[in-house]
Parts: C-alpha cells; sequence; structure tokens
C-alpha cells in the first residue's frame, strides 16, 4: 500500500514539476507581458497544486498535510488576483503588442479622457 | 418563494463566517486539533477582525453546497486543461502566437460575482482578466491563443456557462424573485438603489426581505 503511494506520490510531483518548467519556459518565450502572466497563473497553479498533492501523498502526516492544503489553497486564490493587477498596469503601460492582437475591445474605452 | 427571498444562515452573518474562516486557517496551520488551538484561534482571529475591519460584502441568497461542489470540479478540470493549453502554447515552435481582449458583459450587477467570475477566469481556459469595472458591469479579458472570431465567441460562451454555474451556487443573487401572482416588488429590491449597496445595509436588506414575504400572503 505503501509503496502504491509513493509511485502515485512520485508521478503527481513529477507532473507539477513539468508543468512548472513549462511555466518557466512560458515566461521567457511568450511575445507579451499580457502572454507571458498565462504562464504565471495556469501552468504555475496546477504545477503547484500537483506538487503539493504529491508531497503530501509521500509525507502522510496529519500535521504538515493541512499546511499543504493551506499553501495550495492560498495559491489559488491569490494567483489570479497577481495576474489581473499585473495585467491591467501591463495594458496601461503598452506591456501588450498590438501587432499580436487579432481584437482589441478595450482600445476604444481607453480612448476616453474621463479615464 | 418566500423560501428564495429568505436568506441563508451564513449569509445573514457575514462576520460569524469570518471568524469561522480565520479560526480555521489557524488551526490548519498548526496541523492539530485540540481545544487550546480552537480557542487561541477564535482570540486571534476576533483580534484580527476587530483591529482590521473588511468593507461589507453585498452577499444575498442561499448558499447552495451541491452546485459550489460542481463549480469546484468544473474549475478543477478547467484548469488542468488549460494548464496543459499554456504549457503547449509556450513550448511550441512557430511565431509568436496571436490573442484578442474580449469584452464580456456580466448579467447580474453583483460585485461577489464580478469577483469569483474574475478568479476563475484567470483559472479557465485561455484568459486573464486586464479590466473589470463593476459600474458598466464588463470585464475585459485577454485570450491567449484566440486568433479569429470563431475563438472569441467559443470564450464568450465559455464565460457564460461560468457565470450560470456561479449563479447557481445562489451566494450572489441579492434580487427579489418574482412573488406567486408573478410581479416583483420593485421597491423592496436594494438593487435598484445603487447607493444602498455602498453601505452595510443588513438591516434594510432583511426588512425588504420581510416586507416581500408578507406580500405574498
Amino acid at each position: 500500500m505503501s509503496d502504491v503511494l509513493d509511485l502515485v506520490g512520485a508521478v503527481f510531483l513529477l507532473l507539477g514539476a513539468l508543468l512548472a518548467l513549462a511555466a518557466a519556459i512560458g515566461l521567457l518565450r511568450l511575445p507579451d507581458v499580457l502572454s507571458r502572466m498565462h504562464a504565471a497563473t495556469k501552468p504555475q497553479t496546477a504545477g503547484l497544486v500537483l506538487v503539493v498533492i504529491g508531497a503530501a501523498l509521500l509525507l502522510r502526516t496529519s500535521v504538515d498535510t493541512w499546511m499543504l492544503v493551506l499553501v495550495g489553497a492560498f495559491q489559488l486564490i491569490t494567483a489570479p488576483v497577481t495576474a489581473h493587477l499585473v495585467g491591467r498596469l501591463a495594458y496601461r503601460s503598452g506591456g501588450v503588442r498590438p501587432d499580436l492582437l487579432h481584437r482589441d475591445d478595450l482600445a476604444d474605452r481607453e480612448e476616453d479622457p474621463a479615464r | 418563494m418566500s423560501a428564495e427571498v429568505q436568506r441563508g444562515w451564513f449569509t445573514r452573518r457575514p462576520r460569524v463566517l469570518r471568524v469561522l474562516w480565520l479560526t480555521l486557517v489557524w488551526v490548519l496551520l498548526w496541523g492539530t486539533f485540540s481545544w487550546a488551538n480552537l480557542l487561541g484561534g477564535l482570540a486571534v482571529a476576533i483580534v484580527v477582525l476587530a483591529l482590521f475591519p473588511l468593507p461589507a460584502v453585498s452577499t444575498g441568497g442561499r448558499l447552495r453546497p451541491l452546485a459550489l461542489v460542481r463549480v469546484f470540479l468544473d474549475v478543477a478540470r478547467d484548469l488542468v486543461v488549460s494548464s496543459v493549453q499554456v504549457a503547449w502554447q509556450s513550448v511550441r515552435p512557430g511565431p509568436p502566437i496571436r490573442s484578442s481582449i474580449v469584452a464580456v458583459e456580466v448579467s447580474e450587477d453583483s460585485e461577489l460575482l464580478m469577483a469569483m467570475l474574475v478568479e476563475c477566469l484567470s483559472l479557465v481556459p485561455g484568459s486573464v482578466v486586464v479590466e473589470a469595472s463593476a459600474e458598466e458591469r464588463m470585464l475585459w479579458a485577454h485570450v491567449l491563443g484566440a486568433d479569429d472570431d470563431a475563438a472569441v465567441e467559443r470564450f464568450r460562451a465559455q464565460v457564460a456557462r461560468l457565470e450560470a454555474d456561479l449563479l447557481a451556487v445562489g451566494l450572489a443573487q441579492v434580487r427579489v424573485e418574482p412573488t406567486s401572482s408573478g410581479r416583483t416588488e420593485a421597491g423592496t429590491d436594494p438593487l435598484d438603489d445603487p447607493e444602498e449597496l455602498l453601505e452595510d445595509d443588513e438591516p434594510d436588506r432583511l426588512d425588504g426581505a420581510v416586507r416581500t414575504r408578507e406580500a405574498d400572503r
């Protein structure tokens, strides 16, 4: 039984690490700040959650497990907030490449002098 | 009918909910349950909330746990899908990826619904919310890889589905349901007066619910 749990935990750790690696590559390779925020939120969050699950399966003691649950929960809650704030700032300060946008519904609105 | 108007125990007592949540975090941080941890957590939670009071949130309706579990599972599944998708878009060879910034209208006038939508949209396939306006009930999302109108439409459909799922949870429904005779009590809806939402209008809202129930009879 514990061998199976060890194996499953190891697989989760590995998958999580792979997603985190992809997120890191995405941060370097994607063309502008807004695109990079995608890499910083989705694969990064999922990768961390997978690592947390893997660690919980390997540790199997309740004291550490509850701490890991909190780590995962706060990551899920806070990552979108960061992405939103950075994305908002990036758009306003030219961190987006207009030539790579198929359509931009915000463009008309931003010209509004009231803002 | 009046069951829709009457709000659940928890949503009527946001402060109790906050204390319970902070206590839970405290106990989880210690990792073991003991009465000392529980009481210590309660004390810390009450002190924290007294020192740093949170603004009133316009919650309403009653929590439907099953719908909440469904949203949670849906978002978890979407998170896995979008992670693999973004991971592939990051490492694939070829020219730089094209995207779109798409405006989406939110159907319900609820700040809580909007906040939950923004949270979920940043985790589910392809989007990061760039701008949000509660007054205009609009969201603007950057959709990675949406390089044609079909992809934009797919994204809009996805947002509509997510919004319906979140509404099913029930917390964002502040609106007074139509009475049994089919008419809505216009004056009792706190959303008719946007100013009211800015204040902590708990007594008013309860009053409205009571009045509507009386009208039911």
